[in-house]
């Protein structure tokens, strides 16, 4: 512990969002640091290297306007920290946590470290309870639970946006007299979507809390926003006991801020210029999901991937995939056909599945009615190759039949459009559509 | 104890300013005591990694070096407890510190204060020695020999019946007193006297590894696949069935949600070989993906030392590790932090030597006290991209026994365990075959040999039917395809959440046999002229 706080005038380089200082004592790594600007203008940094007396500084924003000789630097002796509160919920910040709704900051009750702390394996409650999205590809096929993370892999043109929304909309716990509260961190996005997704949030009966990164404001603050928005979920989640939804869009975009920063800092860079460190650093946001043991409260995540040129091992695809526990994979060939929503549900998967369906939770035969739509529909998409080749007359009439089944199935199942399905619905959809084709549950 | 200053920091780096450390040797690093490692000695400077998030650590504060290297402490009260990638007790710390890990400090991973009933094996005037057996307690089901460290001399007094770990077993000559545990260098594998070649299949109870690719007692297997191809259920299924004594199984930079539904499921599941219940015969490392990445480097040598531990005692231990990538990962980013030169794709230019000398630790062993144990290993790998042509995939192939390759087509079928059964092998397969032949049934090998072919068949069947469609193909290639068919969904396919889950060789043996006496007589009636529909609708009765 200081006892006072130390000002410097001794930068010596300005490279992008990083500052050298030298002649720095007893500095510490993670140490919060206000940089003042000639004009008055202060701004938060953080201290991510020290060798000697020399300090490597990263500033949280735009450095334009910053000079050698004139600008400050405090170095607080404090790490950095997210004011809280319940009275939180309603608001909307930018980046760096200034509300952007015009009200004044709440008073907080309570500050934590924007990192968090990892959870102690021990102590996780293994993700329980299913979590009705109302679009039968996830409620029947890939069922989100409590606790889980399960990001939305969407191509660039596809509707991402708009099914975000339908689960904003839609999404409800099973169990009666428990609600959501959905944490929204929104990353690089244009006015366009924000617009859109503000219209949805405020139709919202439920209460939700956002963060904001627009495009054009800096990439750092990409950084910051998503570490926000989850110490404020694990707030909600573990201090108020609510269970929270943490929705992160664009991951994508928070990737290639990491790559920028990291570029500035003359890091080795790894896959596609991604840092080599970028699995330990998604990990580090994925991973504050969960639920833990002998607690009310959840924080559940659904963060959205755009793959770049469609490719679902870009690096940013598949170290999520790597880390988050499934996947629901939006497909362009359904988008051009009309479904909605274009979930493939073949290379979608949702690892946590089996805990949050059966007798009790769902239903008795949920297991078995999915398994076997994914039997027929996978068999029927695998003969659309054979199509191809000899022709419809070519096939057996199983064969034609099983084809026409993948057809039904994306057109009626998948396809709902925006109608709400609840699970019931979904399952008898999907039985329904196997009977329709004579074909056997067992 | 030496006492330095840190000079600088970065990431999990810190120099300073310490003299007369030795390379490797464990370091005390800040006023919270962060557990740290000699990995670069200069002459007036040593460079060391911290095992821990070294933020809020400052510059000016000290350093102490411990004079050993990073080590495990081994003994009684390791079964059935849960370690993060240092053998801290995660169990223990969860009681003193709640659900998240804030605070680190130096905890050790036995329990000091547990009573247990021991019964020497020694008498006073024996002389002791490393790896020789001081007696026995009882660690849940299994005798827990307690081996002697590095005391030597010759034996004055023994204690017997009720001790804790921190009271003496015994007495040496000249007052030494002889501990119930002992500590042992992580990064070292423990001596034996000699090793022998893997001869005895390990059973796990997934038909397609147990009858395809089996694996050996004292063999390496490693299980390479993308995400979402069941890699770690595969070893899940195998650490709650295999046939061995111990199951070591280190998480290491996986989910930790997973970790919870393992350790849930490992406190209901009952070992089919021995009906209890399957913590009491598992040790767990954890090191989930968002704990510190120099741990998890650590984490598998914490882990193999420990199961070498039980192996000394004569026991067969599985060593599970989930995943082999993430250490590699875990090593770059170490490697990048130290500015060395990268090789392939960033990794550090020794990885293959690393993961060699690694995997060299599982084997068949005669220990020091001349009993027989076997270490063997399954490791999963993460490759990205699902492309196998990556570092971590091409080292590891070089020296593992068994290679079971999982696919990602057959896992958007939903054909689980996804093993590819064409590209999959096992350096093990002959002797294991005429092993299984002599146990279970001579016709084991006749069978496996069919059951290949026929899928075989299949596959250049399947470019045949492409093109021309299945109709157009005879009625003896529609049998073999309907065979093949049956082989890939009733016998390799094995769903995990089934009571099928544990097939033991004999059920495996006679699923087999059905099939192919099926496909068989099906053959017969076709030369017959019986026509194909038929011969299938009899045979589905």
């Amino acid at each position: 512990m200081r006892l006072s706080q130390h000002i410097y005038k001794t930068i010596r380089t300005i490279a992008g969002p990083l500052l050298f200082l030298d002649k720095v004592q007893a500095a510490r790594i993670g140490e919060v640091v206000r940089v003042t600007l000639p004009d008055g203008k202060n701004m938060d940094a953080e201290v991510l290297e020290i060798e000697g007396d020399t300090a490597l500084v990263e500033v949280y924003g735009s450095t334009q306007g910053l000079d050698i000789e004139q600008t400050t630097v405090t170095f607080t002796d404090a790490i950095k920290k997210v004011p809280l509160s319940p009275d939180i919920i309603g608001r909307v910040f930018n980046g760096s946590f200034v509300p952007l709704d015009g009200s004044p900051l709440f008073i907080p009750e309570r500050w934590m470290p924007l990192t968090g702390a990892p959870i102690n394996p021990a102590a996780r409650a293994r993700p329980a309870d299913f979590i009705e999205t109302g679009i039968t590809a996830i409620d029947g096929l890939n069922t989100l639970v409590r606790g889980q993370k399960l990001p939305i892999f969407s191509c660039a043109g596809l509707p991402s946006k708009e099914v975000v929304a339908f689960i904003l909309r839609n999404a409800r716990l099973a169990e009666a007299g428990r609600s959501f509260v959905v944490v929204f961190a929104a990353l690089g996005l244009t006015f366009h979507e924000y617009s859109f997704y503000r219209s949805v949030l405020d139709e919202m009966r439920t209460g939700f809390v956002a963060f904001v990164n627009m495009a054009d404001e800096p990439v750092m603050e990409r950084l910051l926003a998503p570490r926000f928005a989850l110490t404020v979920a694990e707030y909600l989640a573990f201090e108020q006991h609510m269970d929270v939804l943490v929705i992160i869009t664009d991951m994508t975009n928070y990737c290639d801020a990491l790559r920028e920063i990291s570029t500035a800092r003359e890091e080795l860079p790894g896959r596609r210029g991604y840092p080599g460190y970028m699995y330990s650093d998604l990990a580090s946001l994925y991973e504050r999901a969960g639920r833990i043991r002998d607690m009310d409260g959840s924080v559940t995540m659904l963060p959205v991937v755009t793959m770049p040129e469609d490719d679902i091992t870009h690096p940013i695809p598949d170290l999520t995939g790597y880390i988050t526990e499934g996947q629901i994979v939006l497909a362009r060939d359904l988008h051009q056909k009309g479904v909605f929503p274009p979930v493939d549900v073949l290379p979608s998967l949702s690892r946590l599945m089996q805990q949050g369906i059966g007798e009790g939770r769902t239903r008795k035969d949920h297991r078995s009615v999915s398994n076997h739509l994914y039997k027929y529909y996978a068999k029927g998409r695998d003969l659309r190759r054979l199509e191809a080749i000899v022709g419809r007359d070519g096939m057996t009439k199983a064969d034609g039949l099983m084809l026409d089944f993948a057809d039904a199935f994306e057109r009626d199942l998948a396809g709902q459009g925006m109608k709400r399905r609840t699970v019931q619905e979904s399952l008898d959809a999907g039985l329904e559509l196997i009977k329709r084709f004579s074909l056997e549950v067992k | 104890m030496k006492t330095g200053k840190i000079l600088g920091i970065s990431g999990p780096t810190v120099s300073v300013d310490l003299k007369g450390l030795k390379l490797y040797e464990r370091v005390f690093v800040g006023h919270s005591l962060l557990t740290g490692e000699v990995v670069r000695l200069e002459r007036d400077h040593a460079v060391i990694q911290v095992y821990e998030d070294t933020r809020g650590l400052g510059v000016g504060e000290p350093v102490k070096g411990v004079g050993r290297p990073l080590t495990v402490r081994l003994g009684p009260g390791l079964m059935g407890n849960m370690y993060d990638g240092l053998q801290r007790p995660l169990l223990q710390m969860r009681r003193e510190m709640g659900p998240f890990i804030r605070v680190w400090k130096e905890i050790y991973g036995l329990d000091y204060m547990k009573r247990w009933n021991f019964t020497p094996y020694i008498k006073p005037g024996d002389k002791l020695e490393f790896g020789k057996i001081i007696g026995e307690v009882q660690e849940g089901a299994f005798k827990h020999l307690i081996i002697c460290g590095e005391e030597q001399g010759v034996v004055t007094r023994v204690a017997s019946g009720d001790v804790s770990l921190d009271e003496p077993f015994g007495e040496l000559e000249g007052g030494l007193e002889i501990p119930g545990c002992h500590e042992w260098p992580v990064r070292m594998a423990r001596p034996y006297r000699r090793k022998f070649a893997p001869q005895t299949p390990l059973v796990t109870g997934q038909r397609i590894i147990d009858f395809l690719f089996p694996l050996a007692r004292g063999g390496v297997a490693i299980i390479p696949g993308g995400f979402g191809t069941g890699k770690t259920i595969f070893e899940q299924s195998v650490a709650k069935f295999a046939d061995v004594d111990i199951v070591v199984y280190v998480g290491c930079g996986e989910r930790g949600n997973e970790m919870a539904d393992l350790i849930a499921e490992f406190e209901e599941i009952e070992d089919p070989w021995t009906k209890r219940k399957l913590t009491e015969r598992t040790v767990l490392v954890v090191n989930t993906s968002n704990m510190p990445v120099a741990a998890r480097e650590a984490s598998i040598y914490t882990a193999v030392t420990m199961a070498e531990y039980y192996r000394d005692m004569g026991y067969h231990v599985l060593f599970l590790a989930d995943s082999l990538s993430r250490w590699a990962e875990a090593l770059r980013e170490i490697s990048t932090s130290l500015e060395e030169m990268p090789g392939e794709e960033g990794y550090p230019t020794y990885l293959a030597s690393r993961l060699s000398a690694f995997m060299e630790r599982a084997g068949v062993v005669e220990t020091l006290s001349g009993k027989t144990g076997s270490l063997s290993m399954i490791l999963s790998v993460s490759p990205p991209g699902g492309d196998f042509t990556e570092p971590v995939t091409q080292a590891c192939l070089r020296t593992t026994g068994a290679f079971f390759m999982l696919d990602t087509s057959l896992a958007h079928r939903r054909h689980f365990p996804a093993i590819n059964w064409f590209q999959s092998y096992s350096l093990y397969g002959k002797d294991l075959s005429a092993h299984f032949c002599k146990t279970v049934a001579p016709e084991w090998e006749e069978h496996r040999r069919r059951a290949g072919q026929i899928l075989q068949q299949e596959e250049s069947l399947r470019e045949v039917a492409e093109i021309v469609g299945a109709e157009g193909l005879q009625d003896t290639d529609r049998l073999v395809m309907h065979t093949a068919e049956r082989i890939r969904s009733e016998f390799l396919g094995q769903n995990a959440y089934s009571d099928d889950a544990f097939s033991p060789p004999g059920s495996t043996l006679a699923r087999i046999r059905d099939i192919v006496s099926h496909h068989d007589s099906a053959v017969e009636k076709l030369k017959q002229g019986a026509k194909l529909e038929e011969v299938l609708k009899e045979g589905s009765k």
